[in-house]
């Protein structure tokens, strides 16, 4: 009987340790003032990186791409046969009042294949069923997400923001973009993401932007601290179940921000934290008790290892390094447009001549943000 | 009368060739074994196997040996049970000892192996790059609330203020004055001011002389309130409640009145010459409520400073734990049954507890669980023997560990666990003035820098070779540690995969 628990365990501990190192190419883009941008740029962008990946995984976010929708939450979900699809269906039926249901439109490219049942859902949580619990709709929402991956056979839901996206698949980002016919949608702000898995899972929903509710990641690196970044995940109720480290900043984001009300420029201050080198000069003794704080506090929220990475939500668009820069980021502006991306190419691409080029030093967010309503 | 059944455990040598009879040995030896009568001669029944005669015979000539006289083997009867019966055939009372444990119970450090990066994840080098060991000890709130005032400048609400700062996760762990020497106190002070991280001082209280190092002291409050006043509790940085120690759960201590002389007597607030009885328990904590009480009062007496709660660990740990940190406790202490003492029944320092590695691992996942880790400070303690035992305490959840034995070895001591005879030959756990003479205190705390020091620079060539430049992220990061050879049962506990997984 030992021998079977041991076994139990052991199966559980190769899904949890299958998170895949993996090096990767980022491109992102945020219009400041709202101006719509056809998914088509941002797939251009990622043409360009196309030797960062190896077609192993492709994906993108788009932000204000469903305004006729954009009071509900717009769940992307993957399934792998239409039995895991009706648990899904009624499992969703009985916590949401779902405002429509219908298929991800795409068009089969050369090079993507084993496609999953693609199915996009525009729902809100039944009021009863947010009283009965009494969670507010966000945590209801992410509580509900996660249940359906942890429980539901063969079903992911891979993004469930409001008036926002994300298209993945197996595959070369570009076209993943061509796939999901990206050329058909327009947002303010798009993350894009070509990946380079060093083992071969083969599975849609390992493909980046990885997204819980608003915030949607695109990653390039390995986060070393994953697993204590985890165990402090845990201790607030999200579960990371994926097989990547990349989930652990998504829900870190939401943590801070949307749980713990922390402005997102010191959030990323908790993420790639000063050194205390830097911290014990500041010479501002308000900045330091504030940066002394976060450390302290947040200690188990450091992300440490290699990593550049790009988060979209629907206010804006946040790129940041690592606390040594051991991934390439590069940042540029070009009027109220702001770029980040793994190289410069990439967005000389999609813009020609920039205003403004730069490296991002190691740890310093470069944020967009959207000014105005959509 | 017939004398003692037990055959001596060392024998000493003196080559009388070698010899030129300066008596150094005579003098050095705390434990009488030496003597001369128109030569050196030695006594072996006395001889503990410290060494001290050994180091400083300017001529070589004094070899010890473990006895080699041959016993008719037994597999279940070993040499040690038949000793341990004459004995007490002899004495009619309990076996005493000093020191941890020296039996060869299953150490679970020796089954964990840490990681490090390839390809995927640069490694980063600690000396072209910063590698950070700073810890911060005591209570943290579970978020930073963030007030922005009138110029748009944020401002954290609040304070992590009276959180004690170590430069590095080491500290040492309470020793007690009189358990061992004044000399041995300062060269504790000394070297922890000079490491930038804080000594405990035992139970029996503070010397005035040390009152200056107050920022880098731990005062212990223990069962028998030893020197306990409140300008006592206030000379350090924090207030330690003692329950229990690993090396001896469950049960109070002794020391004798021969090593209570006259500074003894003023800092422990006890006459000359009797013996000091700490209670098994606190006489005002039978429960929960009752330590809760204490920790408030003792915050309410030193302006709220942090205070910690150190436990022997038992089968028990992890629920009691949480009732600590539920209490308002800021720091647990777990003292591992490896843990050391002055003196202890040997029946009780070698069977009760259980390892500190198996406590930290449940205590550490208990308090996430339960989602209070943050509400306390973790300090591992009895049985680390390294820099890499300091790190794998740290991955398996470890805030900061805590050092005594090995400090001790530091200061000369060669585990002869003959403490509690009050003869170290090492000017460590003695009060004999000639005896405690002889550590010099800026001798020692020099050979405790050092080694402090070399713990934390391979602790940065860990962190590095794993790729992390904070130990933040090495700590409770058990993703980090593989088992090798270690049960299923116990994997399971640690929460540590098995090496090759
Ligand atoms: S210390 Fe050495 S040389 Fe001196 S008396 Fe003892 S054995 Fe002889
Ligand atoms: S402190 Fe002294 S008496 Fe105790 S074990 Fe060490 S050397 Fe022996």
């Amino acid at each position: 009987m030992i021998e079977l628990a041991f076994q139990e365990k052991f199966s559980k501990w190769r899904v949890d340790d299958a998170r895949v190192p993996a090096a990767c190419g980022l491109s992102g883009l945020i219009s400041q003032d709202g101006r719509a941008v056809g998914g088509e740029v941002i797939v251009e962008s990622m043409r360009i990186l196309r030797e960062r990946g190896n077609g192993l995984g492709g994906g993108y976010a788009g932000y204000g791409i469903y305004p006729e929708h954009k009071d509900y939450y717009a769940m992307h979900i993957m399934f792998e046969d239409f039995q895991g699809k009706k648990v899904c269906e009624e499992l969703m039926e009985a916590n949401l009042e779902i405002e429509m249901g219908e298929e991800i439109p795409y068009r089969l490219v050369e090079g993507i294949c084993d496609v999953p049942l693609l199915w996009r859902y525009y729902a809100l949580p039944r009021p009863e069923r947010l009283e009965g619990d009494g969670l507010q709709a966000d945590d209801f929402m992410v509580k509900l997400v996660m249940d359906i991956n942890t429980t539901v056979p063969g079903t992911f839901v891979f993004s469930s923001g409001k008036n926002m996206g994300v298209f993945k698949a197996v595959g070369s980002a570009d076209t993943v973009g061509e796939f999901y016919e990206l050329e058909n949608y327009t947002g303010y702000t798009w993350i894009g993401h070509d990946r380079f898995p060093t083992n071969t899972p083969g599975w849609w929903g390992g493909a980046h932007p990885f997204n819980i509710l608003d915030w949607s990641v695109v990653h390039n690196g390995e986060i070393s601290s994953y697993g204590i970044n985890k165990r402090y995940l845990e201790m607030f109720g999200y579960e990371c179940t994926l097989l990547t480290d990349t989930e652990v900043v998504a829900y870190l984001l939401d943590l801070l921000i949307r749980k713990h009300g922390l402005p997102l420029d010191i959030a990323c201050l908790v993420l790639a934290s000063p050194f205390w080198k830097d911290i014990d000069s500041l010479g501002d003794q308000t900045e330091e008790d504030l940066e002394k704080s976060l450390r302290i506090v947040y200690g188990s929220a450091l992300l440490n290892g290699p990593f550049a990475f790009i988060v979209g939500y629907s206010r804006g668009m946040v790129g940041l390094n690592d606390r040594v820069k051991l991934r390439p980021l590069v940042a540029a502006t070009k009027d109220e447009c702001l770029y980040v991306s793994s190289e410069e190419s990439a967005i000389r691409q999609i813009c020609r001549n920039p205003d403004r080029v730069w490296a991002p030093p190691a740890g310093h967010p470069v944020i967009g943000k959207l000014k105005g309503d959509v | 009368m017939q004398g003692s059944l037990i055959p001596n455990e060392f024998v000493v040598d003196v080559d009388h060739q070698r010899c030129r009879r300066c008596k150094r040995c005579i003098l050095n030896c705390g434990f009488g074994v030496f003597d001369f009568q128109s030569m050196t001669t030695a006594d072996s029944s006395k001889c503990v196997a410290c060494h001290r005669c050994v180091m400083f015979c300017p001529e070589d000539a004094i070899t010890i040996t473990r006895n080699p006289l041959a016993f008719k083997e037994h597999s279940s009867w070993g040499i040690d049970s038949r000793k341990a019966i004459w004995k007490q055939a002899e004495s009619s009372g309990m076996i005493l000892t000093g020191m941890g444990t020296d039996l060869p119970w299953l150490n679970v450090f020796d089954h964990l192996l840490i990681d490090a990066c390839q390809v995927t994840n640069p490694s980063i080098d600690p000396l072209r790059e910063p590698m950070e060991l700073r810890t911060y000890l005591g209570r943290k709130p579970d978020k930073v609330e963030i007030e922005v005032d009138d110029k748009g400048k944020p401002r954290a609400v609040n304070s992590v203020e009276n959180n004690i700062k170590l430069e590095t996760p080491i500290i040492f762990s309470g020793m007690s004055y009189g358990s061992v020497s004044l000399n041995t106190h300062r060269a504790l002070a000394i070297a922890a001011q000079r490491l930038g991280t804080v000594m405990n001082t035992g139970e029996g209280g503070l010397h005035r002389e040390l009152y200056p190092y107050k920022d880098n002291i731990i005062v212990q409050c223990a069962s028998g309130r030893f020197g306990v006043h409140s300008e006592y509790l206030n000379a350090g940085v924090a207030v330690e409640i003692k329950i229990g120690q690993g090396a001896k759960p469950g049960i109070g201590g002794h020391l004798p009145g021969e090593k209570i002389g006259l500074e003894v007597s003023g800092t422990r607030m006890i006459p000359v010459g009797t013996d000091a009885l700490s209670p098994a328990p606190h006489h005002d904590i039978y429960s929960i409520e009752d330590l809760r009480q204490l920790i408030y009062a003792l915050k309410e007496a030193t302006g709220y400073k942090p205070v910690s709660v150190k436990i022997a660990t038992v089968h028990n740990v992890a629920a009691i734990a949480s009732g600590i940190a539920r209490a308002g406790a800021d720091i647990i202490y777990l003292d591992g049954f490896r843990g050391g003492t002055g003196a202890s029944p040997a029946v009780i320092r070698d069977h009760v507890g259980i390892p500190m590695e198996i406590a930290l691992a449940v205590v550490d996942s208990r308090l996430r669980q339960e989602g209070i880790r943050n509400w306390v400070s973790i300090i591992a303690a009895g049985g680390i023997r390294s820099s890499a035992d300091v790190a794998k305490a740290i991955a398996l959840g470890a805030d900061a560990v805590g050092v005594g034995t090995a400090a001790l070895i530091a200061l000369g001591c060669r585990l002869c666990q003959k403490c509690y005879t009050g003869n170290c030959s090492w000017g460590i756990a003695t009060q004999r003035p000639e005896l405690v003479d002889r550590l010099d205190p800026d001798w020692g705390a020099e050979r405790l820098v050092n080694l402090i020091n070399s713990w934390s620079l391979e602790l940065k060539e860990i962190l590095g070779a794993l790729g992390i430049n904070a130990i933040e992220s090495l700590r409770g990061n058990r993703e980090r540690l593989r088992a090798l050879g270690l049960d299923s049962t116990v994997m399971e506990i640690l929460e540590v995969k098995p090496a090759g997984v």
